[in-house]
């Protein structure tokens, strides 16, 4: 299934048994949602195209004792209310969720206001902010219906590919999918499809990560290679600071393979876009090979 | 009665201040006579129970006053005079803007303009769907008007017809100097809110906006005031907007309280 269509079945169910979430639309799949508008007209809001005000909104909303949800595309909700996600949220520890759409440039054809692959990177910045990159479908219901309710606040970013693999995901968790002995790979969301491919016959470990922050330390510092490479579907170098200070006082060969850091100026699709970052099998096993070799 | 009370809480105010070498203290004598009405008359809140199920709420959005309103929550019994006067130490509960998770009474961190408001909002549709009869108060100041979620808020608060809020508008024209807002009244009847215009430091007229019949929208209070009202010095004078006294300045300030 695919995951925008998986965000509207989890939710519409959540919504029915559980009289606490609220569901914030900012004009944006308002159609998938009409029957769950309609069972619970309270609950789901077409809020209207006013980030600012719908995050302060919703942290009143959890400061009540509800889980509010709020839905909008990447930059709409991370960048134009970044500080309402700040104060309002982070810095008075009220839990919230904010589902995005857009990813870094799944609108590749709309341009540069419409791509967000400085979400994670902003978002690291507030302290306690759960941070949550879905691979798939199945990885969003199970770990939305595992952190929406925890009482922190919680940013899940789904993209618009997926990658294939049925694993089973704990909350903060990584998987271990591959262990071998040249380098460890921290590979995060839907980016596992490609990894995996480019590794294939490799002597390399593989770390998927679904969830950022909380980031797992522990399974990380259990493989700990002199080669670290980190393979991120946003702004390069992103997890670097998880990296390091989950290896602290260790010399490391750490490489990120993330999505350049400037504007991204041409349009095309999604395809075109991951083509240019590296992020396909074929180039990325050549820059994967390389610094093996080196 | 309610007046001799408030000249002690001015003075309290200004002693604070001075002690901690921090503190807005004409914007908390600006709301001061408004906050006072809400928690003598007005608001039903247990000091004993600031997170009970059955109390009114009250956002202060304009946060850099809160000297003004740890001055009232103290009054009121939320906290004691002797923790109080720990305001802006390292460690105390009590900084220059309001801390929800700190102090008791406190529903909001504010301090960034813009933010309280919206969040009351927010509240306010939330007791609707509880099917509560409490209701949300909160007060903005009309620099604060330049933010632009303050509108979003409004239009938030008239279509979902939260009869349930009342915004008290501490209209100072302190933002004057840097961007005249005009007829506030006019623009908030625009977005679809009740408003009523008081003196702002007329208890009566305050009560009396605050308690009226509601019409089925949320409600603007405009309250004129005086920044800095109740110390000659301070009023309408903006060296004064963020000011402590030295040692020299606290009698002479002191002596100036009505």
């Amino acid at each position: 299934m695919n995951i925008r269509r998986q965000f509207v079945e989890t939710l519409s169910s959540i919504l029915d048994d559980d009289p606490k979430l609220v569901l914030l639309l900012g004009d944006i799949g308002v159609f998938g949602f009409r029957h769950a508008i309609g069972n619970h007209p309270q609950r789901v809001v077409n809020i209207g195209i006013l980030e600012q005000a719908t995050v302060s909104f919703a942290a009143g909303l959890a400061r009540e004792g509800f889980h509010p949800v709020f839905h909008s595309i990447a930059p709409f909700v991370v960048e134009r209310a970044y500080e309402q996600l700040k104060v309002d949220f982070g810095y008075q520890r009220l839990g919230g969720n904010f589902v995005s759409v857009g990813s870094s440039f799944d609108y590749a054809a709309l341009g540069c206001s419409h791509h967000c692959p400085g979400d994670i990177g902003a978002l690291q910045s507030i302290p306690g902010m759960q941070l949550v990159t879905p691979g798939n479908a199945a990885e969003f219901d199970s770990l939305f219906r595992q952190a929406y309710n925890n009482d922190s606040p919680t940013y899940f970013r789904l993209s618009e590919h997926s990658h294939s693999q049925e694993l089973k995901v704990e909350f903060g968790k990584a998987v271990t999918v591959r262990t071998g002995s040249k380098a460890t790979l921290v590979v995060a969301g839907q980016l596992l499809e490609y990894a995996l491919e480019a590794t294939e016959g490799m002597d390399v470990t593989l770390l998927y990560y679904h969830t950022i922050e909380p980031f797992d330390t522990d399974t990380l510092k259990s493989h700990a290679n002199k080669r670290v490479i980190a393979v991120e579907p946003f702004y390069e170098g992103t997890l670097a600071g998880n990296i390091t200070k989950a290896l602290p006082d260790t010399a490391i060969q750490l490489t990120s393979i993330g999505v350049p850091r400037q504007f991204l100026t041409n349009y095309g699709n999604l395809d075109e876009h991951e083509e240019a970052c590296g992020f396909k099998p074929t180039p990325l096993r050549e820059r994967i090979q390389s610094i093996l070799d080196a | 009665m309610s007046h001799s009370k408030l000249s002690e809480l001015r003075k309290e105010i200004i002693r604070t201040a001075h002690r901690a070498g921090e503190g807005h203290i004409a914007s908390a004598f600006s709301i001061l006579d408004l906050l006072w009405v809400l928690y003598d008359r007005v608001l039903q809140q247990d000091p004993k129970a600031p997170r009970s199920e059955n109390r009114d709420r009250f956002v202060l959005s304009k946060g850099h006053a809160s000297l003004g309103i740890y001055a009232v929550l103290k009054e009121k019994g939320f906290f004691s005079a002797d923790e109080w006067a720990t305001f802006g130490s390292y460690d105390s509960r009590f900084g220059g803007h309001p801390d929800s998770n700190k102090v008791p009474g406190i529903e909001a961190s504010t301090g960034s303009l813009g933010h309280g408001l919206p969040m009351a909002v927010g509240m306010a549709y939330a007791l609707k769907i509880k099917a509560s009869d409490r209701r949300v108060f909160c007060i903005i100041g009309d620099g604060e008007t330049n933010e632009g979620s303050i509108w979003e808020s409004a239009l938030l608060g008239a279509h979902h017809k939260l009869d349930n809020l009342c915004c008290i508008l501490d209209y100072n024209h302190s933002g004057d100097r840097a961007l005249v807002v005009g007829n506030l009244a006019a623009k908030f009847s625009a977005f679809e809110w009740e408003a009523i215009e008081i003196d702002g430091h007329d208890h009566d007229a305050i009560f009396r906006a605050l308690t009226k019949e509601g019409t089925g929208k949320p409600r603007i209070v405009i309250a004129n005031t005086i920044k800095g009202k109740g110390c000659t010095r301070m009023e309408n004078n903006p060296e004064w907007h963020h000011k402590a006294p030295t040692d020299e300045q606290l009698e002479e300030l002191l002596s100036e309280v009505s």
